[in-house]
């Protein structure tokens, strides 16, 4: 099991900083020796009220002890460290990286993802040049008139004996195909111009979207506040195309009319007063149960709710929307644990679906999902279908039937999954520290 | 009776330099400029060597290949091809039609005329 939930290592860190005993603090807070020991080698998630004890026992603050930013952060560097298959990784020591140079593994997962963006857009323009009539039409133009230009001068250079009319004949030529050259590759420049503007950006408009959520901890105060959904587009420079504004802007309404479903402050006690039951909430408001999955997880943090997350999918598995919780990591490319009750809704459109969900590290959620249609129905039209699900993290982690699931089979290593659509980048024998995606290892 | 090369490409000032090389180096040239009726051409004239475009008005350099090498006149008749676009799958499938020599534009007029010689020579030596 990866040892990278940092949690654990630093509340250990900080009782021998503070010469407290193990057995003494477990006492002091009203757990075992034994799960603090679970805890402090990170082999149980902690949060809550125990996080909270322990936190005013060591005088920290809870959220210097937590794993949420860290534990997506060591996510990221996993894969980043499985995308070079040339360069072998001490992949053991990524919690140390973390903590000790967290600049440094920001700056890392930053320039993996840009790669990533970087790769799909190559990956597109290849396409484009391949098929794109305009592009392949000015790039012919382009290159037959340069064709002419160079045997034309060849002749001349390499003539010497050439007459006059045919000097000034291919003279001419050349004038002529110079300035029809200078035409065409002004037209191909401004051509890729367009492009350029329109692709090389962030990877994809979808992903601008997430970052302008995961920027503001997906709880956006001016529409809590009535602004307009396209003015806040056009404000946040992270929505840095004209394709991820108008895209923003439908994520902006719809977030819009679920606060006004459910005014803030009313919502908030009353979520409290429902213990999180989306379904009392649905009732309450009047409003579809998607719509309180998507109004609980815009909530702004508190000490007193739970962390909560949120995914949504289309019918094909690609994710719309993704809120990761402390302790899962949700996937920023590529496809998601297909155990996730996510997937399993959209075989039951309608059937509200919940279990509690386990993941490698311990951490357990108590997942919600439902397929839902994704607009008005329509006669003569098959219906489009999304499924969203919030994962709501659990404290105690007392439950026994859970349901193990995982980020992606990337970074995944239970090995008796039955899911499993891809070998993980992890590799086996993490012990040894060291990972060459070419399956050797030294 | 001089060699003699066809040359069906639509680009003026192209054919007007390929043909004073190949002319200065005793070649016989016949142009072409029309992609529809290019195969027609081609068979009428009967040349040593042809040189193809890619992309001319009417018709693609491949299908004129294509039929050129289903008939049994033209079947081994060389073909050098001359294409602005050099991407694999086109040189791909230039060779899966039996193109004899595949060249991207802009080329050298060194290469062009080794080419045409090389392909007039190898020809010839079967034959």
């Amino acid at each position: 099991m990866p040892k990278s939930a940092l949690t654990g290592s630093r509340i250990r860190e900080h009782r021998l900083m503070r010469g407290i005993k193990q057995a003494d603090l477990a006492r002091s807070i009203g757990i075992s020796a034994s799960y603090l020991n679970l805890i402090e080698h990170n082999r149980r998630r902690i949060g809550g009220k125990t996080l909270r004890a322990l936190s005013e026992v060591l005088k920290i603050d809870a959220s210097t002890l937590t794993q949420g930013a860290e534990r997506a952060v060591v996510t990221e560097l996993q894969d980043a460290a499985a995308s070079d298959s040339e360069v072998a990784v001490e992949l053991d020591q990524i919690d140390d990286l973390v903590a000790r140079f967290p600049g440094w593994a920001a700056k890392i997962t930053a320039q993996h993802r840009r790669l990533r963006a970087l790769e799909q857009t190559m990956g597109g323009l290849n396409d484009r040049l391949t098929h794109d009539p305009v592009l392949s039409e000015k790039m012919h133009e382009v290159l037959s008139t340069v064709s002419a230009i160079r045997s034309t001068a060849s002749i001349l250079v390499g003539t010497p004996d050439l007459g006059t009319d045919w000097q000034a004949r291919f003279h001419s030529n050349i004038d002529t195909e110079s300035r029809r050259l200078a035409e065409s590759s002004a037209s191909m420049a401004s051509h890729l111009d367009r492009l350029s503007r329109r692709d090389t950006g962030r990877a994809t408009p979808l992903e601008a979207v997430f970052a302008a959520f995961d920027g503001r901890g997906h709880h956006l105060a001016e529409l809590e506040e009535g602004a307009d959904p396209a003015e806040l587009a056009d404000k946040l420079p992270v929505l840095d195309s004209a394709e991820a504004r108008s895209l923003a802007r439908r994520y902006f309404e719809t977030y819009r009319a679920d606060a006004r479903a459910m005014p803030l402050a009313e919502f908030e006690a009353a979520a409290q007063d429902a213990h999180l039951d989306p379904a009392a909430l649905a009732g309450q408001f009047g409003v579809p149960l998607e719509a309180v999955f998507r109004r609980l997880a815009s909530l702004p943090r508190s000490a007193t709710l739970p962390d909560i997350g949120l995914v949504t999918c289309d019918a094909s598995g690609a994710l719309l929307v993704r809120k990761s919780p402390s302790g899962l990591a949700l996937p920023w490319f590529g496809a998601g644990c297909p155990l996730w009750p996510l997937f399993a809704a959209l075989s039951s459109p309608g059937v509200p679906l919940r279990r509690v969900v386990e993941t490698e590290d311990g951490a357990q959620f108590v997942a919600m999902a439902l397929a839902h249609p994704s607009g008005p129905l329509r006669f003569d039209r098959p219906p489009v279908y999304h499924a969203t699900m919030l994962l709501v993290a659990q404290d105690d982690q007392s439950h026994t039937n859970t349901l193990p699931v995982g980020s992606s089979c990337r970074v995944c290593t239970r090995d008796d999954c039955d899911a499993r659509r891809e070998p993980t980048v992890l590799g086996r024998g993490q012990s040894q520290g060291l990972l060459t995606t070419g399956g050797n290892r030294s | 009776m001089s060699k003699s090369v066809m040359l069906v490409e639509d680009e003026p000032n192209i054919i007007e330099a390929i043909s004073f090389l190949l002319e200065r180096d005793g070649w016989t040239v016949r142009i072409h400029s029309q992609g529809h009726d290019a195969v027609e051409a081609v068979q009428r004239v009967a040349p040593d060597v042809l040189v193809l475009d890619v992309m001319l008005p009417g018709r693609s350099g491949f299908e004129i290949l294509r039929d050129l090498r289903r008939d049994a006149a033209t079947r081994d008749l060389p073909i050098l091809m001359l294409t602005a676009r050099g991407q694999t799958k086109d040189r791909e499938l230039a060779e899966s039609y039996g193109v004899s020599h595949f060249m991207t534009k802009p080329f050298s007029n060194d290469d062009m005329l080794s080419t045409v010689r090389d392909l007039y020579a190898a020809s010839a030596g079967e034959a």
